[in-house]
């Protein structure tokens, strides 16, 4: 198992170096300079010049890239052209609103989606199932700017229960209670997710249910509800692991749309407004960072896997 | 009293907004230790009569239509679903066709031994681990205190089968229902398993329902046999009657269609055509089609059962080997 995970971090190193590289080339694809954005439109030719070879853009291409990747193998992620401060720290500012998001949010998905899940399994074909199946494929299609919307029109502005926008840090005051300016980025942010959750386990509930062994479980004699959590479900959730895990990943992404809704000082939101400026260390880094993470986010499924299903073995 | 009797069992299968029979007037009784065979072609509801029987076609597309399925005196198919799971697994058991996949992958074979004990007896887990190893050297499990930790992948078609039967046998079932049990493995280990079944009756007095298509393991294994085509039981006797005096064109058939291990052949006297599909409907006798000796009769009249001898029932206008 420690071997097999050690073999898969060093896989990584190749998929990395690949993923930066792409990275790199394409963000410098982009029309338009940070210099000159920074500046303004009264720059002068001269002083962007100026900025351009301060901040070391007026170096060839590859020059560049090898510099910077220099600098990440030390751990040196660069500076802010926009913040002029390290990329880390520019970074961990949205970490929190971000990792605290992607926390609450699949905490919605499991505790919606799993029960729901099986009920509607198990249950299925009757009514209560009609209706589950009809509201995941509704909140699977519904779009997250869309829903983000009516619930601050409805539980803000309508009912004034939750905050519709921002998100002071945990240590600032109010302390655990801010987590309510999270409750509806994350209904949000869940609702889609949940919703394939939702088909997801059904439909796999339904197929495991038809298996043998299934018929084997009822045969002993065992109460329905024993037969769908301790045989059907165990197995359905080998194929539901893989399903969390991505989801949880995609978040990431996904979240870019929410903050924005939200105006939540994310990972997300970061991206989109350090694009718009060029801030190309933040991009190279928010990026870097987030194929890490999407790599550790494999391995953790595929140790699931091994650690759900005994005919699967780490080799 | 029999351990077991059904009469008139009828079942359908829902087809669209249609109820199409499947299984039709089945009767008959199994005896305390006795081992009744009930063989046909795949399709011929050998399988569903067994799943109505054990209380598992709950959930599929299969309706129990009519007939009474008493067990130990009473009627299995007027009980509640929790007074039939308390018969399941207990003085019930079942084993079935597929070893390879009747055991839940994600579990030790020890642990779905020992589900089966503690659904039924109140004992504490060391009591149940101890009984579930009993049950493995029972069933002649090589080295059943490391086997018992194994997965079902870890082990062969055959002794998944064995765990199975050690699964069945947790509660010591006054009645095995055994369907096709020996079908999925190979000749030498299928021996073993029946060997084994038979030596475990003799122990535990317990009955047997063995479904198979083989005639072969029937006339080895059986006191009585039922022979079904299409849904009904055709012929029916005592095992020494049928196969000395084979009364039904089909019984024959399947006779017919075992290969001979004493010479070589060129060609199988299989049954000629087909069994016809459910929505099929065929007039007079359902035989017919595929009979050899069929006559005008039985292309109009359907033959109900008669007794040929005192206990030998036969469902033919011509029963073979008497008159005609």
């Amino acid at each position: 198992m420690l071997n097999y995970a050690l073999n898969r971090v060093l896989t990584l190193v190749p998929t990395l170096l690949a993923a930066s590289f792409l990275v790199f080339m394409f963000i410098h694809l982009i029309p338009g300079d940070p210099a000159s954005i920074l500046l303004g439109d009264t720059a002068t030719p001269e002083e962007v010049a100026e900025l351009s070879r301060e901040l070391g853009l007026d170096e060839p291409l590859w020059t560049q890239y090898v510099l910077w990747l220099g600098n990440v193998l030390q751990g040196d992620l660069g500076t802010s052209v926009f913040f002029r401060e390290p990329v880390l720290s520019v970074i961990a500012g949205g970490a929190e609103t971000s990792i605290l998001l992607a926390t609450m949010t699949m905490f919605w998905i499991v505790v919606f989606g799993v029960p729901i899940g099986i009920i509607s399994a198990t249950r299925h074909g009757s009514w209560v199932d009609q209706a589950t199946s009809g509201g995941a494929m509704l909140f699977a299609s519904v779009p997250t700017f869309w829903l983000g919307l009516y619930l601050i029109l409805i539980f803000s502005v309508g009912l004034g229960w939750f905050p519709s926008s921002g998100f002071p840090s945990l240590a600032d005051e109010g302390g655990v209670s801010n987590l309510r300016y999270l409750v509806l980025p994350s209904l949000t942010l869940a609702a889609p997710n949940a919703a394939l959750i939702i088909r997801l386990i059904r439909a796999s509930m339904l197929d495991v249910s038809r298996e043998d062994h299934v018929r084997t479980a009822r045969a002993k004699g065992l109460h329905p509800v024993r037969v769908a959590i301790k045989h059907v479900f165990r197995n359905a959730l080998i194929a539901v692991s893989a399903a969390f895990g991505f989801t949880f990943a995609a978040l990431v992404s996904e979240a870019v749309v929410t903050e924005t809704v939200f105006s939540l000082p994310g990972i997300g939101r970061l991206v989109v407004q350090s694009i718009l400026r060029r801030d190309y260390p933040v991009i190279q880094g928010v990026i870097l960072i987030i194929v890490v993470f999407y790599m550790a986010i494999n391995l953790l499924v595929d140790l699931a896997y091994a650690s759900l299903d005994p005919r699967v073995s780490l080799k | 009293m029999a351990l077991l009797d059904i009469r008139n069992l009828d079942l359908r299968i829902a087809r669209g907004s249609e109820l199409l029979p499947v299984v039709q007037g089945v009767s008959f009784a199994v005896e305390e230790n006795e081992t009744l065979g009930i063989v046909g072609e795949s399709g011929c509801g050998k399988s569903l009569t067994a799943l109505a029987i054990m209380g598992l076609l709950e959930g599929s597309a299969v309706r129990i239509a009519g007939g009474s399925v008493h067990f130990q005196g009473r009627d299995l198919l007027t009980l509640s679903p929790e007074e039939r799971r308390r018969v399941m697994g207990d003085q019930m058991a079942m084993i079935f066709q597929e070893p390879m996949t009747s055991l839940n992958p994600v579990y030790r074979v020890g642990d779905q031994i020992r589900e089966a004990i503690l659904q039924h007896r109140s004992m504490s887990r060391r009591q149940a681990h101890d009984r579930a190893l009993d049950l493995l050297e029972l069933v002649r499990i090589p080295d059943p205190v490391r086997r018992i930790d194994s997965f079902p992948h870890q082990m062969s078609g055959g002794q998944r089968q064995r765990v199975m039967i050690a699964m069945a046998l947790a509660c010591d079932p006054k009645l095995l229902i055994a369907d096709e049990p020996t079908t999925a493995l190979d000749v030498t280990v299928q021996k073993e398993v029946l060997e084994l079944m038979r030596g475990l009756q003799t122990r535990t007095g317990m009955s047997i329902v063995l479904i198979s298509h083989d005639l072969g393991v029937i006339s080895e294994t059986c006191d009585k046999v039922a022979v079904m085509y299409r849904g009904r039981i055709v012929e029916q006797a005592s095992t020494s009657t049928l196969f000395s005096n084979m009364s039904h064109p089909y019984t024959l058939g399947l006779l017919g269609s075992i290969p001979a291990t004493d010479h070589d052949v060129e060609w199988l006297d299989a049954i000629p055509g087909r069994v016809p599909t459910l929505d099929e409907a065929v007039p007079g006798c359902a035989f017919h089609p595929r009979c050899f000796a069929a006559k005008g009769s039985c292309r109009t009249v359907d033959p109900g059962a008669a007794a040929v001898s005192p206990a030998h029932f036969v469902r033919c206008h011509f029963p073979q080997g008497s008159s005609s």
